[in-house]
């Protein structure tokens, strides 16, 4: 750690490249709900003035949002630092708050009223928090994140609001919690862990496709590959049979009967229906813990319309899309949920793949130049932040599109600065412009 | 560490860059590989509209619209999308209940699958169409369908012009190569089906957006995938309607047809059948009850006797008869026979009206007497021609005769359905007298004077008056005299109706003393009391003794008798002389086509002949008890109907109703079809059928 201490001397440069990607990622996504949301016998003039469509509700919130992030950009990045533990604090009663005084919007008790037609949602804003707490709590010089004990409060810090999240039935959002493990695994978390995490989803996901039978079959050939490979070592040292077969014997005990367990008894009816439905299966919901079964009704089919009608907006446009305003399914409002979640369909059938692949471009340079950014910093804190934001920023992309295109089932997760939104855009508005404001003050200590 | 994190940072680029080519990887796999989702886009998106062109036009002889078209509405379903809909408002807008509603749209799936549309009230009255039309937003899944729909200006020539239907299964199964859809109409009969490829024209296209609720939100790429409706060809047809409403108004009150031909070129003038109905009742969304009433009345108004009823021609027959032996050369104009006031030559004799006096000196008296005697000998010497070796070869040729004079065989004339009646072949003739040829000239004599099994079809009759008329030939009878915008494809229709049929090789001069004879008929015969004003006409009575009742008047004539222009026959069935009951109904007819109009004493003579009533009591009897029965079946009775609505005419022999023996005694249990035992039988109370044994008694009143 060669740390050089400048003096104290501000550098007030602002990265000028992420605030020009910022604002054409809100245009797009303010064109894209004006595609969703346009309807031909509307004065498109009046009805942006007016304020009755989301487009230009979309647009009012993106002016809210530039006066908050000059408000961000021109306030002193020590507070970021001096207050992140308070902002968390006050981000979980906050969300402890919403099961008192929240309301029931869209199927999930997370929401708070605020009045006149606005609410908020406080697991929405504690991510901010969170990444602020994180980085503190890393960033602090007693911290040694290769320590179990500094990993344990890590994650805690990183989980809590996840676990009120999902008390509040907000799985999706919950699962955006997962991403401060990417920030983690850079700060020192064992690669391992990442590892086994994904060994493990990969072997959920095999437990869903092939037969129970199947898969227990091939793990045991696997292992007894494993153990032909490793003959010499284990003549020598009979652990290591003992631990393939101990990780054979946890496999196939996950596959056989963790899996099925989690999905009948811990998820919900609907929710194991669209995880098997993303893979083409059916789910029997009489197996399902939470189902109230009725025996004369029939179990209904895969609950696949959003993402079939998904799917066939971003497939009908072909290499080089229908062209603005002229996509069937976007007019027709076949797709579900289009402006929010969806809003990329609207975009893959106007644009097609070139327009896709453009958009998708803009949003890599932004993960890849926040990734620089943080590397550029020279606090800890900075970097932290900064890490948390891309990580943030790379989930929702990455789960909102996979699930638009039908590799990920879907959880209401929006798309960053483009799915329509006030509390989405207010919270990524704020994200990254404390990363802006933190990373214009980088030659500042900042401890 | 520094390197160590270095590495790291590419580890966490690596993972971003990985995750979004598997994204780009799907989007190639979604937008550039698959084809199939543009096609589902489409079939979400683009709603096919069928717009259906008007139907062609029919037109009179005078260019007279009598079927043509008017706007009316279905109410479709598509059942998928109308899970929503609210069904309390809707029956209640309908005036029908839950269950019947879920019997329709249940309907509609069987017929047409959930996904596509089904008609679940057609032929909105305009009310009802006015009410929905308000309310269409609240039905999702409905819509309401322009239709097209027939109308006849002058409610008259249903059996002529026919009638459009909904097609069914078994329709489109023998049409896939026509395009029809579940849903369309089709003529069912007459001219409509006849020309149904003239007057369908051709079905247009028009392609909309569609919302996720099936709203439409405009037309598709600005309507350049359309085609347009091209309209049906109109039909001009040789019908004078006048004529045509003064034929029905003439046989009102009776069973019967009558039937006027154009000689010069076979077109039809007037085509009447009686019972008939009023076309627009079966146009509207009574349709479905009017057609079942129409189906199971005993009187078959649905049937068209002109082309379909078969009876014998009794006397009218005798001028053929002739005109057969002078073909065949056995005898001479001047042949004569002495006739006593019966045929006794082959035992059991055959009466005749006038005895002695010579009436049947020649040809022309024996035609104009109608000497019974003359012609069963004509007829015998045709048989027993010493040409031929037996009687049989004798018959053979003179049967021929009859089939190149279209007897026997169908004329063919654009009217679907149309049948041959009957000319006895042989092999009936040996199954009748037990054995092959074991039966003479002296069996079947009186086929010499229009009885025993030979029967002909009003149309036929006529036509034979267009062969004297024209002294020797004619033209098919057919009722369209040409096609809008005629192409080649078009000679399928008409070509045969443009052949001459020459069926003799007599000379102008030995038709002339028929048709003299058949002047004299009109003069001091049996049609002397019956005058065509301003015109010299011929004619033939027929009184037919049949097996139903009282006998058939048959009347045919012709005139003017030097320039004949008209050609009538005229059967009213069960009433009594041909002169008395058929033939005032045929000079009234040619008094109005040749003079335009009728006089004021001919015209008080057709309204007081109208209100005769000559239908059977046999027939009356099955009204009264049918509307007593009625207010107390009410319900019942229209169920029934609406299981039967769907059958056609043709089938109605099928129909099964419970045999009555004291309200319809003219009806006979045909055990050839039914053999089980319970009382169903046949209904075919009113015409001929060939079951009527071996007569009993062959005399024919003049």
């Amino acid at each position: 750690m060669n740390y050089q201490y400048h003096s104290m001397r501000a550098s007030q440069k602002t990265d000028y490249l992420i605030v020009g990607l910022y604002a054409i990622l809100v245009a797009i996504g303010i064109f894209c709900i004006f595609m969703v949301e346009y309807n031909p016998d509307i004065n498109i003039f009046q009805s942006f003035i007016q304020g009755n469509t989301n487009y230009s509700k979309q647009l009012y919130f993106a002016g809210l949002c530039t006066i908050v992030a000059t408000f961000i950009l021109l306030s002193d990045s020590k507070i970021f630092t001096a207050f992140a533990n308070l902002f968390y604090a006050f981000g979980i009663l906050l969300m402890l708050a919403t099961f008192v005084i929240g309301d029931n919007i869209n199927g999930s008790k997370s929401w708070i009223r605020l009045g006149g037609g606005f609410n908020l949602q406080p697991a929405e804003l504690c991510k901010i928090f969170t990444a602020l707490a994180l980085a503190k709590f890393l960033s602090r010089q007693e911290t040694d994140f290769t320590k179990i004990r500094s990993q344990i409060i890590g994650a805690l810090i990183a989980l809590s609001p996840a676990v009120l999240s999902v008390a509040q039935s907000e799985t999706g959002l919950a699962l955006v919690y997962l991403s401060f493990f990417i920030v983690m695994y850079r700060e020192g978390l064992p690669a391992t862990i990442l590892i086994i995490g994904f060994s493990f989803a990969a072997l959920v996901v095999a437990t869903l496709l092939l037969e129970p039978n199947v898969l227990a079959l091939i793990l045991t050939v696997i292992a007894l590959i494993f153990i032909y490979i490793l003959r010499k070592q284990i003549k020598k040292q009979t652990k290591i049979l003992t631990f393939i077969i101990l990780i054979w014997a946890a496999c196939v005990g996950i596959q056989k009967f963790a899996v099925p367990y989690i999905f009948n008894n811990v998820l919900k009816c609907y929710q194991s229906t669209r995880i098997y439905s993303m893979i083409g299966k059916d789910y029997d919901c009489s197996k399902n813990k939470h189902a109230n079964v009725n025996p004369a009704k029939p179990i209904k089919k895969p609950d696949d319309y959003n993402v079939r009608q998904s799917k066939i907006a971003i497939g009908s446009g072909g290499l080089l899309g229908k062209g603005v305003l002229k996509g069937t399914q976007t007019r027709g409002k076949y797709v579900p949920e289009q402006h929010t979640d969806f809003i990329f369909t609207s975009l893959g059938e106007a644009f097609g793949f070139v327009g896709s692949f453009i958009f998708l471009m803009i949003y890599l340079l932004l993960l890849f130049r926040i990734v620089r950014i943080a590397e550029r910093q020279r606090s800890a804190f900075s970097r932290v932040y900064a890490y948390s934001v891309v990580s943030i920023l790379f989930f929702h992309i990455a789960v909102n599109i996979c699930m638009t295109i039908g590799l990920f089932p879907i959880i209401g997760i929006p798309l960053p600065l483009v799915s329509y939104g006030g509390s989405s855009l207010l919270t990524f508005t704020v994200l990254i412009f404390i990363l802006l404001k933190l990373d214009a003050d980088r030659q500042m200590v900042l401890r | 560490m520094s390197v160590y994190h270095h590495n790291k940072k590419r580890v966490i680029q690596t993972m971003f860059v990985i995750v979004f080519i598997i994204i780009i990887g799907q989007l190639i796999n979604l937008q550039i590989f698959s084809t199939k989702y543009r096609i589902m886009a489409d079939n979400n998106a683009i709603y096919r509209k069928v717009i259906y062109p008007d139907r062609g036009i029919i037109y009179d002889r005078k260019k007279r619209a009598i079927l043509e078209n008017t706007i009316m509405f279905d109410l479709m379903v598509i059942p998928a999308d109308a899970k929503n809909t609210d069904k309390v408002e809707l029956c209640k807008l309908l005036n029908i209940d839950t269950t019947e509603y879920r019997k329709r749209i249940v309907t509609a799936i069987i017929k047409n699958t959930s996904v596509k549309s089904s008609v679940f009230e057609p032929l909105l009255s305009p009310e009802l169409y006015a009410k929905l039309n308000e309310n269409i937003y609240k039905f999702p899944g409905f819509m309401l369908q322009e239709r097209s729909i027939r109308s006849y200006p002058y409610n008259t020539a249903a059996a002529i012009l026919g009638y459009i239907g909904e097609v069914d299964t078994g329709f489109l199964r023998r049409h896939r190569a026509d395009g029809y859809e579940m849903g369309d109409y089709t003529g069912l009969n007459g001219l409509e089906r006849t020309y149904e490829k003239v007057l369908m024209g051709q079905r247009g296209i028009k392609r909309f957006i569609r919302d996720n609720r099936g709203r439409l939100q405009g037309s598709f790429e600005n309507g350049d995938f359309d085609t347009t409706a091209i309209a049906g060809r109109n039909l001009y047809t040789s019908i004078d309607i006048e004529v045509q409403q003064l034929a029905e108004k003439l046989l009102q009150n009776k069973i019967g047809s009558a039937v006027a031909i154009n000689p010069k070129t076979g077109s039809v003038i007037a085509m009447a059948t009686s019972p008939s109905y009023n076309p627009n009742s079966l146009t509207g969304s009574s349709r479905r009850k009017n057609f079942g009433k129409l189906l199971l009345d005993t009187a078959r108004p649905l049937l068209n006797r002109a082309i379909k009823g078969q009876y014998p021609p009794g006397s009218t027959f005798k001028p053929l008869g002739g005109l057969v032996a002078l073909d065949e050369g056995i005898i001479t104009p001047s042949y004569g026979f002495n006739c006593m006031g019966a045929y006794v030559n082959c035992g059991k004799p055959v009466r005749c009206t006038h005895a002695g006096g010579g009436h049947a000196s020649d040809l022309r008296k024996a035609i104009a007497y109608s000497c019974n005697s003359y012609f069963v000998h004509v007829f015998r010497m045709a048989v027993d021609n010493p040409a031929f070796a037996n009687p049989q070869q004798g018959y053979l040729k003179w049967k021929e005769y009859m089939n190149t004079f279209g007897l026997g065989v169908p004329l063919g004339i654009d009217l679907p359905g149309e049948v041959k009646a009957s000319i006895p072949d042989t092999s009936r003739y040996n199954k009748d007298f037990g054995g092959f040829a074991r039966w003479k000239s002296c069996n079947i004599l009186t086929l010499g004077i229009g009885q025993d099994r030979m029967t002909a079809t009003p149309l036929q009759l006529a036509n034979l008056m267009c062969i004297i008329a024209n002294r020797g030939y004619y033209y098919t009878p057919h009722l369209v005299d040409s096609i809008e915008n005629e192409t080649i494809d078009d000679t399928v229709y008409m070509a045969k109706y443009r052949v001459k049929h020459d069926v003799t090789h007599i000379a102008d001069s030995t038709y002339r003393i028929i048709q003299d004879g058949m002047e004299d008929v009109t003069i001091f015969g049996t049609a002397a009391r019956l005058t065509v004003p301003g015109h010299k006409y011929c004619a033939k009575t027929g009184t037919a003794q049949n097996p139903h009742g009282k006998n058939h008047a048959v009347f045919t004539a012709f005139a003017p008798k030097d320039n004949p222009r008209i050609a009538v026959s005229v059967v009213v069935e069960n009433s009594g002389y041909g002169g008395t009951w058929a033939g005032p109904v045929a000079t009234l007819l040619m008094e109005k086509y040749l003079n335009d109009t009728l006089t004021e004493a001919s015209e008080k003579r057709a309204e007081e002949f109208s209100k005769i009533d000559l239908i059977p009591a046999a027939i009356k009897q099955w009204y009264y008890r049918k509307d007593s029965i009625r207010i107390a079946r009410e319900r019942e009775k229209e169920k029934e109907m609406e299981q039967r609505h769907d059958l056609d005419a043709d089938t109605t022999e099928n129909i099964k109703t419970t045999f009555d023996p004291e309200a319809e005694p003219n009806k006979k249990e045909d055990n050839n079809k039914n053999n089980n035992e319970n009382k169903i039988i046949k209904q075919t109370p009113m015409l001929n059928n060939s079951n009527n044994k071996k007569k009993k008694k062959d005399t024919t009143l003049p």
